[in-house]
């Protein structure tokens, strides 16, 4: 039983990890797009990475499982390519970016349209380029943001329940995160082992805001 | 040599209008745009850097074409030879102060340079500190200094004294003369205010509604008809108290205060805020040691 738990709290943390890291790449050239790209369209592209935040969990699951399904087109791609993604925990990982994705871009997207033009203005009339700018100037002087982001996308996909449980089912050691096995041991009325994967989580999520909170802090402080 | 002839279309709060800036700028000149806001003088700034697009025309720096709209040639911001110091000084806010200027160098010559510029601005002793831990003044030497780090062919400046008090204006402003004399460089101020434009200039440009629509030296410019007298201030009109048949002025010249009596009717030609000439004959004026 206890080789169980800790395989799904691995799991479970592995899973946000592995979504975190992808949507920090994903996120920041996205976030930039929406605050400095020009494009007619723009509005609809944002509204889509919104989504999520307000779509019932279980919608967005329920979508992702018929389209991960063999007999749908992106399905049969996937499976003629040798790539399963229903009840797989590569479909999670899928599932968690596409959920978690508003909560990394909204901070970033926030932090960034709040530098002042002349900032980039200025690296750009010393002799900066455009990327030499955003590594060395403005990725670092909106760290808040992307402290915030990575936060929040991780503890979201932590918490995750809906999606998973539409797409990944409840395989021990493949599918099964805690969120999952909280419910699952409810429902078998093992009140005591559900108790320990709560507090577990509750503890740590509890942790790393804190820490990551205390260190903004301080770090916001040197700045202004 | 820089000669500039654009044109663009401006929408500003005064209403759209069609601006075209033909204006010769010579070597290690100091020139100064001054108008009312609204005029265009911020954007033939941002023209000159290549932060803005002219519609049509030539920018040409010593014999090289920085836009030729014939030719579609627009070098980015970052192939012309400028320092831009902005007006909320734009500061990279993670890096110190050292950090902020060694940010700017693409060589060893300007890295050996970074120590000099800051010992010139009086930085120093602050050289490791934060943007965010520095007064205004201190910010805009900062950004006055990271301009030139790179030795630029032309320092533009867009009203980089203005949100500062008046003491620590008149200081960095006897900086700027003392630092376009040591590295002679070709400077161009936008300003609002009368006696900087006349402390600072060799030559001041009047824009108004997109056009430059005078070019003299300061002391032409604002003395319209040339008077006779051997002494010239030019102050700002704080009080007129009127006592017939005189008025008592009250001026700001610099930061001294200056009261003289006139007429009524000379009175009458004066507003509280606008800004006056205050002459006299070379026997009048009596000039005595301050104790």
């Amino acid at each position: 039983m206890e080789s169980e738990f800790l395989a799904t709290m691995i799991l479970t943390f592995k899973l946000a990890a592995i979504t975190t890291m992808i949507l920090l790449v994903i996120a920041i050239p996205l976030a930039a797009f929406l605050v400095f790209g020009k494009m007619r369209f723009k509005s609809i592209l944002e509204t889509i990475v919104s989504m999520p935040l307000v779509l019932p969990p279980s919608v967005l699951g329920f979508y992702l499982l018929v389209a991960f399904s063999p007999s749908s087109f992106i399905g049969k791609f996937l499976t003629d390519h040798g790539i399963r993604l229903a009840f797989s925990f590569e479909g999670l990982v899928v599932g968690s970016v596409i959920f978690s994705l508003p909560f990394m871009v909204h901070p970033i997207q926030s932090a960034l349209s709040q530098v002042p033009k002349s900032i980039f203005e200025a690296a750009y009339t010393l002799g900066k380029s455009k990327l030499q700018t955003m590594i060395h100037v403005i990725l670092p002087s909106i760290r808040h943001g992307l402290i915030s982001g990575i936060v929040l996308a991780f503890a979201h996909t932590v918490g995750e329940f809906g999606v998973i449980l539409m797409i990944g089912g409840n395989i021990p050691g493949e599918t099964r995160v805690a969120s999952i096995a909280i419910y699952d041991e409810v429902e078998s009325l093992n009140y005591a082992l559900a108790h320990q994967y709560a507090l577990t989580l509750f503890a740590v999520t509890f942790a790393i805001l804190l820490l990551v909170y205390t260190l903004n802090k301080k770090s916001l402080g040197d700045i202004r | 040599m820089i000669l500039i002839n654009i044109k663009k279309h401006l929408d500003t709060a005064e209403g759209s209008f069609e601006a075209h800036f033909k204006l010769e700028v010579n070597t290690s000149e100091f020139l100064t745009l001054f108008g009312p806001s609204g005029a265009g003088k911020t954007t033939l700034m941002r023209m000159i850097a290549g932060l803005e697009t002219p519609d049509s025309g030539v920018i040409e720096v010593d014999d090289e074409i920085w836009f030729d709209s014939a030719r579609n040639i627009n070098l980015t911001p970052q192939k012309r030879s400028i320092g831009f110091v902005f007006q909320d000084y734009a500061l990279f806010p993670t890096m110190s102060v050292r950090k902020n200027l060694l940010f700017a160098t693409e060589n060893d010559e300007q890295r050996q340079n970074v120590d000099e510029l800051i010992e010139i601005i009086e930085l120093t002793a602050l050289a490791h500190r934060l943007p965010s831990t520095l007064s205004g003044g201190q910010k805009q030497r900062v950004a006055l200094a990271r301009a030139l780090v790179r030795r630029p062919k032309i320092l533009l400046l867009d009203e980089p004294l203005s949100a500062l008090d008046p003491t620590m204006r008149q200081k960095l402003q006897n900086e700027l003369l003392l630092i376009h004399k040591k590295l002679d460089v070709t400077t161009l101020l936008v300003s609002h205010d009368i006696a900087e434009t006349v402390k600072l200039s060799d030559r001041i440009a009047a824009v108004e509604k997109g056009k430059i629509v005078r070019l003299c030296p300061p002391m032409e410019f604002f003395s319209s008809k040339t008077l006779s007298g051997k002494l010239q201030l030019i102050g700002e009109v704080l009080k007129i108290e009127e006592d017939f048949p005189v008025a008592v002025v009250t001026l700001l010249v610099a930061s001294t205060i200056v009261r003289a009596v006139i007429s009524t009717d000379q009175a009458s030609l004066l507003n509280i805020g606008s800004h006056a000439i205050i002459s006299s004959k070379a026997f009048n004026p009596i000039v005595m040691p301050i104790q």
